[in-house]
Protein backbone atom coordinates (compact mmCIF):
# COMPACT_ATOMS: atom_id res chain seq x y z
CA UNK A 1 0.00 0.00 0.00
CA UNK A 2 1.07 3.58 -0.62
CA UNK A 3 3.33 5.21 1.94
CA UNK A 4 1.18 7.76 3.79
CA UNK A 5 4.29 9.69 4.87
CA UNK A 6 4.40 11.24 1.39
CA UNK A 7 1.18 13.22 1.91
CA UNK A 8 1.95 16.94 1.87
CA UNK A 9 5.27 16.60 0.08
CA UNK A 10 6.29 19.05 -2.63
CA UNK A 11 9.08 18.74 -5.16
CA UNK A 12 11.33 21.43 -6.61
CA UNK A 13 10.50 22.74 -10.10
CA UNK A 14 11.63 20.05 -12.56
CA UNK A 15 13.67 20.22 -15.75
CA UNK A 16 11.77 22.17 -18.41
CA UNK A 17 9.59 20.50 -21.05
CA UNK A 18 9.87 22.14 -24.47
CA UNK A 19 6.51 22.17 -26.25
CA UNK A 20 7.13 21.40 -29.92
CA UNK A 21 4.85 21.92 -32.92
CA UNK A 22 5.18 18.34 -34.11
CA UNK A 23 4.41 17.03 -30.60
CA UNK A 24 1.22 19.10 -30.54
CA UNK A 25 0.27 17.78 -34.00
CA UNK A 26 1.10 14.18 -33.00
CA UNK A 27 -0.93 14.41 -29.77
CA UNK A 28 -3.83 16.09 -31.60
CA UNK A 29 -3.94 13.26 -34.16
CA UNK A 30 -3.85 10.67 -31.35
CA UNK A 31 -6.96 12.17 -29.67
CA UNK A 32 -8.72 12.96 -32.95
CA UNK A 33 -8.46 16.74 -32.45
CA UNK A 34 -8.94 18.21 -35.91
CA UNK A 35 -9.26 21.92 -35.10
CA UNK A 36 -6.89 23.84 -37.41
CA UNK A 37 -5.32 25.74 -34.46
CA UNK A 38 -3.58 22.45 -33.47
CA UNK A 39 -2.15 21.83 -36.94
CA UNK A 40 -1.87 24.98 -39.03
CA UNK A 41 0.32 27.86 -37.92
CA UNK A 42 -1.54 30.39 -40.06
CA UNK A 43 -4.86 29.29 -38.58
CA UNK A 44 -3.50 29.42 -35.02
CA UNK A 45 -2.12 32.91 -35.51
CA UNK A 46 -5.33 33.94 -37.21
CA UNK A 47 -7.15 32.92 -34.02
CA UNK A 48 -4.87 35.18 -31.99
CA UNK A 49 -2.39 32.60 -30.71
CA UNK A 50 1.38 33.05 -31.01
CA UNK A 51 1.83 29.46 -32.24
CA UNK A 52 0.04 26.08 -32.48
CA UNK A 53 -2.36 25.50 -29.58
CA UNK A 54 -2.19 22.28 -27.55
CA UNK A 55 -5.39 20.21 -27.12
CA UNK A 56 -7.12 20.57 -23.71
CA UNK A 57 -5.57 17.40 -22.23
CA UNK A 58 -2.04 17.86 -23.63
CA UNK A 59 -0.85 19.01 -20.20
CA UNK A 60 -1.02 15.36 -19.10
CA UNK A 61 2.20 14.76 -21.05
CA UNK A 62 3.92 17.41 -18.98
CA UNK A 63 2.27 16.36 -15.73
CA UNK A 64 3.17 12.66 -16.10
CA UNK A 65 6.85 13.52 -16.21
CA UNK A 66 6.56 15.44 -12.98
CA UNK A 67 4.39 12.77 -11.31
CA UNK A 68 7.02 10.11 -12.04
CA UNK A 69 9.28 11.80 -9.47
CA UNK A 70 6.81 10.51 -6.89
CA UNK A 71 5.23 7.43 -8.53
CA UNK A 72 8.54 5.75 -9.37
CA UNK A 73 10.15 6.47 -6.01
CA UNK A 74 10.46 3.01 -4.37
CA UNK A 75 9.82 4.57 -0.95
CA UNK A 76 6.39 5.78 -2.14
CA UNK A 77 5.42 2.07 -2.43
CA UNK A 78 3.20 2.47 -5.50
CA UNK A 79 3.01 -0.77 -7.46
CA UNK A 80 2.36 0.49 -10.97
CA UNK A 81 1.08 -2.90 -12.14
CA UNK A 82 -1.83 -2.49 -9.71
CA UNK A 83 -2.69 1.14 -10.47
CA UNK A 84 -5.86 2.41 -12.10
CA UNK A 85 -6.59 6.02 -12.91
CA UNK A 86 -9.47 7.32 -10.75
CA UNK A 87 -9.91 10.95 -11.80
CA UNK A 88 -8.24 13.84 -13.62
CA UNK A 89 -8.77 17.58 -13.78
CA UNK A 90 -7.15 20.28 -15.90
CA UNK A 91 -7.42 23.96 -15.11
CA UNK A 92 -5.95 26.19 -17.81
CA UNK A 93 -4.88 29.67 -16.80
CA UNK A 94 -3.92 30.17 -20.44
CA UNK A 95 -3.65 27.73 -23.35
CA UNK A 96 -0.35 25.88 -23.81
CA UNK A 97 1.25 26.81 -27.13
CA UNK A 98 4.24 25.56 -29.12
CA UNK A 99 7.43 27.24 -27.98
CA UNK A 100 6.49 27.15 -24.30
CA UNK A 101 9.21 25.99 -21.94
CA UNK A 102 7.25 24.43 -19.09
CA UNK A 103 8.48 23.59 -15.63
CA UNK A 104 6.32 21.78 -13.10
CA UNK A 105 6.08 21.88 -9.34
CA UNK A 106 4.62 18.59 -8.06
CA UNK A 107 2.60 18.35 -4.85
CA UNK A 108 1.36 15.14 -3.22
CA UNK A 109 -1.91 16.44 -1.81
CA UNK A 110 -3.46 13.24 -0.46
CA UNK A 111 -2.50 9.67 0.36
CA UNK A 112 -5.41 7.67 1.75
CA UNK A 113 -5.17 4.00 2.62
CA UNK A 114 -8.52 2.25 3.16
CA UNK A 115 -8.14 -1.46 3.64
CA UNK A 116 -6.54 -2.93 0.54
CA UNK A 117 -7.07 0.19 -1.60
CA UNK A 118 -4.77 3.21 -1.59
CA UNK A 119 -5.77 6.51 -3.24
CA UNK A 120 -3.11 9.09 -4.05
CA UNK A 121 -3.85 12.57 -5.36
CA UNK A 122 -1.14 14.62 -7.00
CA UNK A 123 -1.25 18.25 -8.15
CA UNK A 124 1.03 19.61 -10.84
CA UNK A 125 1.42 23.37 -11.03
CA UNK A 126 2.79 24.09 -14.51
CA UNK A 127 4.64 27.31 -15.30
CA UNK A 128 5.97 28.79 -18.54
CA UNK A 129 9.54 29.87 -17.97
CA UNK A 130 10.54 33.37 -19.10
CA UNK A 131 12.01 33.19 -22.60
CA UNK A 132 14.66 35.87 -22.27
CA UNK A 133 15.63 35.89 -18.61
CA UNK A 134 18.68 33.87 -17.60
CA UNK A 135 18.14 34.08 -13.85
CA UNK A 136 14.61 34.30 -12.42
CA UNK A 137 13.96 37.21 -10.11
CA UNK A 138 14.22 36.12 -6.46
CA UNK A 139 11.02 38.07 -5.75
CA UNK A 140 9.06 36.04 -8.32
CA UNK A 141 5.99 34.20 -6.98
CA UNK A 142 6.82 31.06 -8.96
CA UNK A 143 9.22 29.85 -11.60
CA UNK A 144 7.31 31.74 -14.32
CA UNK A 145 3.84 32.44 -15.69
CA UNK A 146 1.28 30.06 -14.21
CA UNK A 147 -0.15 28.15 -17.17
CA UNK A 148 -2.06 25.13 -15.86
CA UNK A 149 -2.97 23.02 -12.85
CA UNK A 150 -3.38 19.25 -13.26
CA UNK A 151 -4.91 17.21 -10.43
CA UNK A 152 -4.83 13.44 -10.75
CA UNK A 153 -5.93 10.60 -8.49
CA UNK A 154 -4.65 7.05 -8.78
CA UNK A 155 -6.13 4.03 -7.05
CA UNK A 156 -3.72 1.24 -6.13
CA UNK A 157 -5.12 -2.19 -5.34
CA UNK A 158 -3.34 -4.18 -2.65
CA UNK A 159 -2.24 -7.77 -3.17
CA UNK A 160 -5.52 -9.18 -1.84
CA UNK A 161 -7.87 -6.68 -3.53
CA UNK B 1 -15.68 29.14 -37.45
CA UNK B 2 -18.81 30.57 -35.85
CA UNK B 3 -18.96 30.49 -32.07
CA UNK B 4 -22.03 29.93 -29.88
CA UNK B 5 -23.78 33.03 -28.53
CA UNK B 6 -23.96 32.70 -24.75
CA UNK B 7 -27.15 34.81 -24.66
CA UNK B 8 -29.01 32.12 -26.58
CA UNK B 9 -27.91 29.19 -24.41
CA UNK B 10 -30.00 27.62 -21.66
CA UNK B 11 -29.37 24.86 -19.17
CA UNK B 12 -30.38 21.55 -20.69
CA UNK B 13 -29.58 22.50 -24.30
CA UNK B 14 -27.88 19.64 -26.11
CA UNK B 15 -24.77 20.95 -27.90
CA UNK B 16 -24.34 17.77 -29.91
CA UNK B 17 -23.31 14.15 -29.87
CA UNK B 18 -20.80 11.92 -31.62
CA UNK B 19 -19.27 8.47 -31.55
CA UNK B 20 -15.53 8.02 -31.10
CA UNK B 21 -14.00 4.74 -32.27
CA UNK B 22 -10.87 3.12 -30.82
CA UNK B 23 -8.98 0.18 -32.28
CA UNK B 24 -5.69 -1.27 -31.04
CA UNK B 25 -3.74 1.00 -33.39
CA UNK B 26 -5.37 4.03 -31.75
CA UNK B 27 -4.14 2.85 -28.35
CA UNK B 28 -0.58 2.37 -29.63
CA UNK B 29 -0.70 5.80 -31.27
CA UNK B 30 -1.88 7.43 -28.03
CA UNK B 31 0.75 5.52 -26.01
CA UNK B 32 3.46 6.96 -28.22
CA UNK B 33 2.04 10.46 -28.38
CA UNK B 34 1.43 10.71 -24.64
CA UNK B 35 4.39 8.72 -23.32
CA UNK B 36 2.03 6.48 -21.29
CA UNK B 37 3.50 3.07 -22.12
CA UNK B 38 1.61 1.05 -19.49
CA UNK B 39 1.30 -2.46 -21.05
CA UNK B 40 -2.37 -2.82 -19.97
CA UNK B 41 -3.09 -0.66 -23.04
CA UNK B 42 -1.35 -2.90 -25.61
CA UNK B 43 -0.40 -6.28 -24.09
CA UNK B 44 -3.27 -8.77 -23.56
CA UNK B 45 -1.34 -11.09 -21.28
CA UNK B 46 -0.21 -8.24 -19.08
CA UNK B 47 -3.77 -6.86 -18.93
CA UNK B 48 -5.27 -10.23 -17.95
CA UNK B 49 -2.54 -10.78 -15.34
CA UNK B 50 -3.46 -7.37 -13.92
CA UNK B 51 -7.02 -8.58 -13.43
CA UNK B 52 -8.57 -6.89 -16.45
CA UNK B 53 -10.72 -8.65 -19.06
CA UNK B 54 -8.18 -7.65 -21.72
CA UNK B 55 -6.50 -4.58 -23.17
CA UNK B 56 -8.28 -1.36 -22.19
CA UNK B 57 -8.07 2.16 -23.60
CA UNK B 58 -6.10 4.78 -21.68
CA UNK B 59 -8.59 6.72 -19.59
CA UNK B 60 -6.78 9.80 -20.82
CA UNK B 61 -7.39 8.77 -24.44
CA UNK B 62 -11.12 8.64 -23.77
CA UNK B 63 -11.00 11.92 -21.87
CA UNK B 64 -8.86 13.57 -24.53
CA UNK B 65 -11.05 12.35 -27.39
CA UNK B 66 -14.56 13.11 -26.15
CA UNK B 67 -13.74 16.77 -25.40
CA UNK B 68 -13.43 17.28 -29.17
CA UNK B 69 -17.21 17.59 -29.26
CA UNK B 70 -16.97 20.67 -27.02
CA UNK B 71 -13.93 22.18 -28.75
CA UNK B 72 -15.59 21.94 -32.16
CA UNK B 73 -18.82 23.42 -30.78
CA UNK B 74 -16.95 26.28 -29.05
CA UNK B 75 -14.84 26.83 -32.18
CA UNK B 76 -11.64 27.39 -30.21
CA UNK B 77 -9.49 24.83 -28.34
CA UNK B 78 -8.20 27.62 -26.08
CA UNK B 79 -11.74 28.23 -24.83
CA UNK B 80 -11.59 25.19 -22.52
CA UNK B 81 -10.55 26.63 -19.16
CA UNK B 82 -11.36 23.66 -16.93
CA UNK B 83 -12.01 20.01 -17.69
CA UNK B 84 -12.53 17.18 -15.24
CA UNK B 85 -13.70 13.59 -15.20
CA UNK B 86 -13.79 10.39 -13.19
CA UNK B 87 -12.83 7.07 -14.74
CA UNK B 88 -15.64 4.80 -13.67
CA UNK B 89 -15.45 1.82 -16.06
CA UNK B 90 -12.62 0.61 -18.30
CA UNK B 91 -13.15 0.71 -22.08
CA UNK B 92 -12.24 -2.72 -23.47
CA UNK B 93 -10.78 -2.65 -26.97
CA UNK B 94 -11.11 -6.02 -28.78
CA UNK B 95 -8.56 -7.48 -31.20
CA UNK B 96 -9.58 -7.40 -33.94
CA UNK B 97 -12.39 -4.87 -33.72
CA UNK B 98 -13.23 -1.52 -32.22
CA UNK B 99 -14.74 0.06 -29.15
CA UNK B 100 -17.46 2.60 -29.85
CA UNK B 101 -17.61 5.42 -27.32
CA UNK B 102 -20.74 7.56 -27.45
CA UNK B 103 -20.68 11.12 -26.12
CA UNK B 104 -23.54 13.59 -25.62
CA UNK B 105 -22.94 17.17 -24.46
CA UNK B 106 -25.51 19.19 -22.53
CA UNK B 107 -25.33 22.72 -21.14
CA UNK B 108 -25.10 22.36 -17.35
CA UNK B 109 -24.47 25.93 -16.19
CA UNK B 110 -24.57 29.32 -17.95
CA UNK B 111 -22.72 32.20 -16.24
CA UNK B 112 -23.33 35.21 -18.47
CA UNK B 113 -21.42 37.57 -16.14
CA UNK B 114 -18.28 35.42 -16.27
CA UNK B 115 -18.85 34.61 -19.94
CA UNK B 116 -18.57 30.90 -19.23
CA UNK B 117 -20.67 27.83 -19.92
CA UNK B 118 -20.28 24.44 -18.28
CA UNK B 119 -20.93 21.59 -20.67
CA UNK B 120 -21.63 18.19 -19.09
CA UNK B 121 -20.68 15.13 -21.10
CA UNK B 122 -22.33 11.73 -20.83
CA UNK B 123 -19.87 9.14 -22.12
CA UNK B 124 -21.05 5.56 -22.65
CA UNK B 125 -20.09 2.27 -24.29
CA UNK B 126 -23.07 0.03 -25.18
CA UNK B 127 -25.21 2.25 -22.97
CA UNK B 128 -23.01 1.87 -19.86
CA UNK B 129 -21.26 4.98 -18.49
CA UNK B 130 -17.47 4.82 -18.70
CA UNK B 131 -16.77 8.32 -17.38
CA UNK B 132 -18.46 10.05 -14.44
CA UNK B 133 -19.02 13.73 -13.65
CA UNK B 134 -17.43 14.90 -16.88
CA UNK B 135 -17.56 18.70 -16.89
CA UNK B 136 -16.02 21.10 -19.38
CA UNK B 137 -15.92 24.80 -18.51
CA UNK B 138 -15.77 26.90 -21.68
CA UNK B 139 -15.19 30.65 -22.00
CA UNK B 140 -17.28 32.01 -24.86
Amino acid sequence: MANADFEGRSYPANAPYSVGREKIREFAVAVGATHPAHHDLVAARGSGYPDLVAPPTFAVVVAQRAESQYISDPEAQIDFTRVVHADERFTHHRPIVAGDELTTVLHVDRVVVRGAISMVTTRCEIYAMPQHVEVPSPEAEGPGEHVATVVSTLAIRGEDA
Amino acid sequence: MSRPDIATLAVGDVIGSRTVTFDRAALVRYAGASGDLNPIHWNDKFAVDAGLPGVIAHGMLTMGSVVGLVVDWAGDPGAVVDYQTRFTKPVEVPNPGTAQVDVVGTVGVVDADAGTVRVDLVVTVDGAKVLGRTQVLVRL
